[in-house]
């Protein structure tokens, strides 16, 4: 049907409310909806095959009339996916597999038992948790951008309209005039998710500003941040939020068309855009005349093809025109000159998401949350050496310790924190006495480190922070468009210098040598990218400069990390004398004999890692040259510190 | 390009439909060789070309294009391709390691296709999946939460496949327009 007033929206509403009140825990029901997560996480966890068996099941059941089973965006808690969570009650299953379906289906949706071993169990106290708001991973939590991540369908557009979804559209083309909706951003406080952290308000005032048209309004959704995903799971999980703030953005700059660039590795984000895009056309919330008003606005996508300097907001505008991704100086600003050189509204997908709540709830409401310049919430990807890897949002002010520990559960297999990473190739790390900072924009500015698109890679006492350095260094000279020469020279240089240092090649003057590069790199670069690769650099220099000077006079590597400057040593705890890895070693390096753990002959051994990767215990592993064998530096299993509920 | 004359030809027969949807529209080279890069499995200078003309823009502004963005590749690719994803999740996780392990056990040096066109092993920068780490692609299939020694499993599951003589899921081309998984060769 086509949506042409308030009532049209009111009918479609009712339509899917009924279901969506049972979620929200507001009604309760006779039968039964299973949520099934299709985000990107759960799908690579076999989500689909757990679907299938589901409605297999149910079917030969003869359930069908008394349990649905829906699919929704990512719940943020992938590492437990594929997730189910069952209406009534809230009731969340993870690590569900295709076997395990049956039970669910007889017990659960049969004779109505829980069915306890697929209960999410917390690692260190073995406490099982029931409901979802139990878990302490989503206590400490604010949904409002990922509000409808896991909640609804994303592929169904009525369940979106059924939690007040484009009625915030409706109600700004017919009450509002675009200064107002501009005047209520701007009091909001919203500030760009795509890292700058720009007023939004006062980009859209700039473009409303423009006297030449047509106008573009753009949604950034490169994503190029790696350890980020937030921006694909918004458009995975909820893509219309971005669909309606993007419409609503055209109504207050006074723009008719928007083009989303969103990067061709997001692949179930793009199927779920473009089946968003169709369905809103269909319903007429996209397309000429929207809400038979005098607006009308449609949206394209583009893809992106693999460039990291195209989330560069210059670049990016070029890249959408089909050219080379390559930046040029600003001004003119996009919101002068920008897509087919006309005046643009360019923000990200995390902000747009915030745009309709936002209207529908009023500026003071949104005001109310965050810090003093910072406001609202943040969305942030956990990973690394953290036990619940995922994606949480939290108030503006939260400070990391709680994000860490108390959300993110801590670091496994007993190790010591050392230092989050924040704000990507951009960015810098934190060490651990500056847990305790509330972050915001300026916080983490202040702590040479950045906010940038939310990204939080947590490290321990097994990370080396120059390789880490290093490894951003590398990302920043591989991604380099190659325009200008201090970004394309001088990262390159400073590779050199770092890859000598982790070879032990380095002298005590390269640090100096390396502070000096990087200040003219961000003095001469054209773009972000050149002005911002030396900070990760420069961040480990002033936290871990003791790092960098064990790897320089010291010739040895701390963490156990950086090749030449460790030895492969045998944990004589985990070694079962099986003797493969001396038959592997072809140095013969490793001598042993039956019941006695093996040994390794520091001065024979070429660092080949052919005995490590053989070793069927893990029992192999690298530590600090000459250094003492302890449990600090012995590696953790990576794959998982949970016991399997 | 090694193709026979009538399998050539209807490459370019579905190059056609797609230039006929997106090709008056210079903004539009970008989708126009993903697509082809779908069709062809790769970019050759012929497909280039081919496009130059029909786009009518100069061939060296195609190049430019493709040479400037990751996912384009002028090589031929092998029918499984593997993607080490090596952003910062991953890296920290031990992505490096089965980025080696899998060049190591492919016997992969110098090139990243292995000669009999089985594999192509490359990396990439975060494929947004962190929360797994570290993880890798093979066509469209994702796996994570990986360590080194699943990497043998994991090449000789797809070498049964291949023995086995199944055919790739997942690879149905459709009208231009639907969005296709752009890096993998059509089998
Ligand atoms: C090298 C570089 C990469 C960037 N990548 C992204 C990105 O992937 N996504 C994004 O939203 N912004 C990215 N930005 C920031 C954008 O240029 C731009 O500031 C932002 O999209 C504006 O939206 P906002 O005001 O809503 O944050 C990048 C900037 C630079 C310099
Ligand atoms: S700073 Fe680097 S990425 Fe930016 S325009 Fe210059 S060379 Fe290109
Ligand atoms: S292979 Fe591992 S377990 Fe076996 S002897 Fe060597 S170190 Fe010990
Ligand atoms: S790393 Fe290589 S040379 Fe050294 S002990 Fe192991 S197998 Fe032998
Ligand atoms: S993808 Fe399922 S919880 Fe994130
Ligand atoms: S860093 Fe590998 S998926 Fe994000």
């Amino acid at each position: 049907m086509r949506v042409r007033n308030l009532q049209d929206l009111e009918i479609i509403k009712n339509c899917h409310l009924p279901d969506l009140n049972v979620r929200l825990g507001i009604a309760s029901a006779d039968g039964y909806q299973v949520l099934c997560c299709t985000g990107t996480g759960c799908s690579s966890s076999g989500s689909k095959s757990v679907i299938k068996a589901l409605n297999h099941h149910i079917k030969s059941q003869g359930l069908q009339d008394r349990v649905r089973v829906y699919k929704t965006g990512c719940f943020g808690f992938c590492k437990m996916g594929p997730i189910l969570l069952v209406h009534p009650g809230q009731v969340f299953y993870c690590l569900v597999s295709e076997k395990d379906t049956e039970d669910l289906v007889v017990q659960h949706f049969k004779r109505g038992q829980i069915v306890e071993r697929l209960l999410y169990k917390e690692p260190a106290e073995h406490k099982t948790h029931l409901h979802m708001r139990d878990i302490p991973f989503f206590q400490a939590q604010m949904r409002i951008a990922l509000r409808n991540c896991g909640l609804i369908n994303p592929e169904v557009i009525g369940e979106y309209i059924a939690n007040d979804g484009y009625f915030a559209l409706y109600d700004v083309i017919h009450n509002k005039k675009p200064q107002e909706v501009i005047e209520i951003i701007s009091k909001s406080g919203l500030r760009g998710r795509g890292g700058g952290g720009f007023p939004t308000g006062k980009k859209w005032a700039f473009t409303a500003q423009a006297k030449d048209f047509p106008k573009y309004v753009v949604c950034n959704a490169d994503e190029g941040d790696p350890g980020a995903f937030m921006d694909r799971s918004i458009l995975e999980g909820d893509p219309h939020s971005v669909l309606e703030a993007m419409a609503i953005a055209g109504y207050s700059i006074g723009a008719n068309q928007g083009i989303i660039y969103v990067r061709a590795e997001y692949p179930i984000a793009i199927k779920r855009l473009e089946l968003a895009i169709r369905q809103a056309r269909e319903m007429g919330l996209l397309g000429s005349r929207l809400f038979d008003s005098e607006f009308s606005f449609d949206i394209d996508l583009r893809l992106g093809a693999g460039a990291f300097v195209c989330g560069e907001e210059t670049a990016l505008l070029k890249s959408a025109m089909g050219q080379r991704g390559e930046p040029r100086p600003r001004p003119p600003f996009p919101a002068v000159c920008g897509f087919r050189n006309k005046p643009t509204l360019l923000n990200n997908v995390e902000t747009y998401a915030n745009v309709p709540i936002i209207l529908r709830k009023g500026w003071a409401w949104y005001a109310a949350m965050g810090t003093e310049t910072c406001k609202g919430t943040k969305v942030f990807s956990i990973a690394g050496k953290i036990n619940n890897t995922g994606l949480i949002e939290v108030p503006m002010g939260t400070t990391l310790r709680t994000i860490i520990y108390d959300i993110g559960g801590g670091i496994p297999g007993g190790r010591a924190f050392k230092a989050v990473q924040t704000g990507g190739p951009s960015g810098g790390v934190i060490p651990a006495h500056l847990l305790d900072t509330p972050i915001d924009y300026e916080s983490l500015s202040q702590a040479g480190s950045m906010m940038g698109s939310g990204g939080l890679i947590v490290m321990d006492e097994t990370d080396c922070m120059v390789d880490i350095a290093k490894f951003y260094l590398q990302f920043s000279q591989d991604e380099s468009c190659g325009k200008c020469t201090p970004c394309r020279i001088g990262t390159k240089r400073m590779l050199e210098i770092m890859e000598r240092i982790t070879q032990g090649k380095g002298e005590m003057k390269d640090l100096e040598e390396l502070e000096e590069l990087a200040g003219d790199i961000k003095d001469a670069s054209l773009c972000g990218l050149g002005q911002t690769a030396p900070n990760p650099v420069l961040s480990t220099l002033r936290f871990f400069r003791e790092e960098y000077i064990a790897h320089v006079r010291d010739k040895t590597c701390p963490a156990g990390v950086c090749r030449e400057l460790t030895d492969f040593v045998v944990d004589p705890a985990k070694c079962i004398s099986c003797g493969i890895c001396a038959k592997a070693c072809g140095v013969g390096a490793i001598s042993g004999e039956k019941k006695k753990p093996f040994y390794i002959d520091r001065q024979k051994c070429i660092k080949c890692g052919a005995c490590q990767a053989r070793c069927p215990k893990e029992a192999i592993f690298k530590a600090a040259m000459g250094g003492e064998v302890t449990d600090a530096n012995k590696p953790g299993d990576n794959r998982t510190a949970y016991p399997t509920p | 390009m090694h193709l026979e004359g009538d399998e050539k030809e209807e490459k370019f027969n579905r190059l056609d439909q797609v230039l006929a949807v997106y090709g008056r529209d210079p903004e539009q080279l970008i989708r126009v060789l993903q697509e082809a890069q779908h069709i062809f499995g790769y970019l050759p200078e012929e497909v280039q070309a081919y496009i130059s003309h029909k786009m009518d823009i100069p061939v060296s502004a195609v190049n430019g294009v493709v040479t400037f963005y990751a996912l384009f590749s002028t090589e031929p690719k092998g029918k499984y391709n593997v993607n080490v994803c090596l952003g910062t999740a991953c890296y920290v996780q031990g992505a490096q390691k089965i980025y080696d392990t899998f060049r190591d056990q492919l016997g992969l040096k110098d090139s990243d296709t292995t000669e009999d066109m089985l594999f192509t092993v490359r990396s990439s920068r975060c494929l947004g999946a962190c929360g797994l780490a570290p993880v890798i692609t093979v066509n469209e299939d994702v796996h994570g939460k990986l360590t080194a020694r699943d990497v043998a499993e994991l090449i000789g599951r797809y070498k049964k496949k291949e023995a086995a003589g199944e055919k790739d899921e997942g690879q149905e081309l459709t009208r231009p327009g639907d969005y296709q998984e752009l890096s993998s060769p059509g089998s």
